[in-house]
């Protein structure tokens, strides 16, 4: 493996008093779309502020494509989907765009772009606010395309969506890595673990597994991931 | 820092505020509203409405600007939007400054009306130039939005947020002289109404309205210039890139 997208070592971070991460370490390969899979309240999204830079940590290291997590030069090439779409309800699908791609540098022509490749561009002049939960989610998906990140970590983005658009996105997430992009999805459900290249399973602020889908049933000996994830845990 | 950044954010702001066509009417029919109203409850006294109308014109975009803000930015804050912009190559100046522009721009418009309407139609009298007043007023929706933007820091609901308008905005208008005269104050108040900016402001407006200029004027604008420099600092000290 060349050197990693992502490197965590020994990371450990307390949010309101408790510990969520205790020192978790982490490498996760160039040009993967990896999965962070775990219950919820395991610490994914704690782990992915932290990876983009926006969690104050403790202790640790995180390191992105060589250089420390939330430095300025990351801003341009690491982009973060949170959990409830960031984008401004009262504004246009259009109108979003048009802002931050000023802040990220970006042609106009990539907005037209990025709402084709999110399935939007028939809704670029609605208000955010008339747009379904899954539309919304998508339009703040299609924000962080618009800088042509290098990573892209997305919280749960698959969450409420329907099954032939679940599809369709994960078949983008790897178009996206086939370019040379690195993606780290979180999310609860196990089924979207047969998706990824790699996989990271999460409880309870530890990292329990950090391989490829194979070496993971080859090491517990279980076909099924979810019960290869349950073998994992009580191995714990 | 980039200039198109802080354009691109004030055109952003300036396109929500389009699309909140009521909150537009309310921005610029409420001041003139209740001044036309005060104008008929000091029916039987007018010298105090003349007193204490020119300055309100100037008053009003501070008090405005100071609740709009302080729900912007806390908004901005709860849907995780300031958040997406922290990631963001964008700097925490670009993003203050865009939202002074885009408030400057509401104010200058809220002004030329409340102006117009305290002037030409309910008889107010200002010695000063119109314009002079139109410029104060655009400073005080300036000073309005600093303050609103460092104290949003401290709301983490839409209920505290509103409610720093009269904890905040309130003593500090009562303090000014707009009510009394600050020589007529018990000694201590006397010295709290010294160290607030909104009496620096009243006192600018009633001398331009007055049509007393001079080194006091300049005093009173350069502690308002202060007091906006220094709450966008402190503004920009509670953006924060990385948040527990």
């Amino acid at each position: 493996m060349s050197s990693p997208a992502v490197e965590v070592r020994v990371l450990r971070v307390r949010r309101g008093g408790t510990v969520v991460l205790p020192g978790v370490s982490l490498q996760i390969p160039v040009g993967s779309v990896t999965g962070l899979l775990g219950p919820s309240g395991s610490g994914k999204t704690t782990l992915l502020r932290a990876i983009v830079g926006v969690q104050r940590v403790e202790s640790g290291e995180v390191r992105v494509l060589g250089e420390p997590a939330g430095t300025p030069v990351q801003r341009r090439r690491v982009a973060y989907v949170t959990q409830a779409p960031s984008v401004y309800t009262d504004l246009t699908v259009r109108e979003n765009l048009r802002y931050f791609a000023q802040i990220m540098g970006a042609e106009a022509s990539r907005i037209d772009a990025v709402a084709d490749t999110v399935g939007l561009r028939a809704h670029l002049g609605a208000r955010v606010a008339a747009l379904s939960g899954g539309e919304r989610s998508r339009a703040s998906l299609a924000v962080a395309l618009l800088g042509g990140p290098k990573l892209l970590a997305l919280d749960e983005p698959t969450v409420g969506l329907d099954p032939v658009l679940r599809r369709d996105l994960w078949g983008m997430f790897h178009r996206l890595a086939d370019d040379g992009a690195t993606l780290l999805v979180s999310s609860h459900v196990m089924d979207e673990a047969e998706r990824c290249d790699h996989l990271v399973f999460m409880r309870e602020g530890q990292i329990i597994a950090s391989a490829s889908p194979d070496q993971i049933r080859r090491q517990t000996g279980k076909d099924d991931l979810e019960d290869a994830f349950i073998a994992l845990a009580e191995e714990g | 820092m980039s200039v198109e950044n802080t354009q691109a954010t004030a055109l952003r702001v300036l396109a929500q505020l389009r699309h909140d066509r009521r909150t537009l009417a309310l921005v610029l029919v409420v001041p003139p509203a209740l001044l036309t109203l005060l104008r008929y409850v000091f029916d039987a006294s007018p010298g105090t409405f003349a007193r204490i109308g020119p300055p309100l014109v100037g008053l009003f975009p501070l008090i405005v600007m100071f609740l709009i803000t302080s729900i912007a930015m806390l908004r901005e804050r709860t849907t995780g939007t300031l958040e997406r912009l922290m990631s963001m190559p964008l700097a925490k100046l670009d993003l203050l400054l865009g939202y002074g522009l885009a408030f400057a721009v509401l104010a200058t418009v809220q002004a030329a009306v409340t102006s117009t309407v305290a002037f030409s139609w309910l008889g107010l009298h200002t010695s000063g130039s119109v314009l002079a007043v139109g410029a104060l007023a655009i400073a005080n929706a300036v000073l309005g939005m600093a303050l609103g933007l460092f104290l949003s820091a401290f709301a983490s609901t839409e209920f505290q947020a509103v409610q720093f308008m009269p904890a905040v905005l309130f003593p500090q208008v009562l303090l000014s002289g707009l009510l009394a005269p600050r020589d007529d104050m018990p000694h201590a108040l006397r010295i709290a109404s010294d160290l607030l900016p909104v009496t620096y402001a009243y006192d600018a407006l009633t001398r331009v309205t007055g049509g007393r200029g001079g080194a006091w004027l300049w005093l009173d604008i350069g502690v308002m210039l202060g007091a906006i420099l220094l709450s966008l600092m402190l503004g920009a000290a509670t953006l924060r890139r990385r948040t527990p």
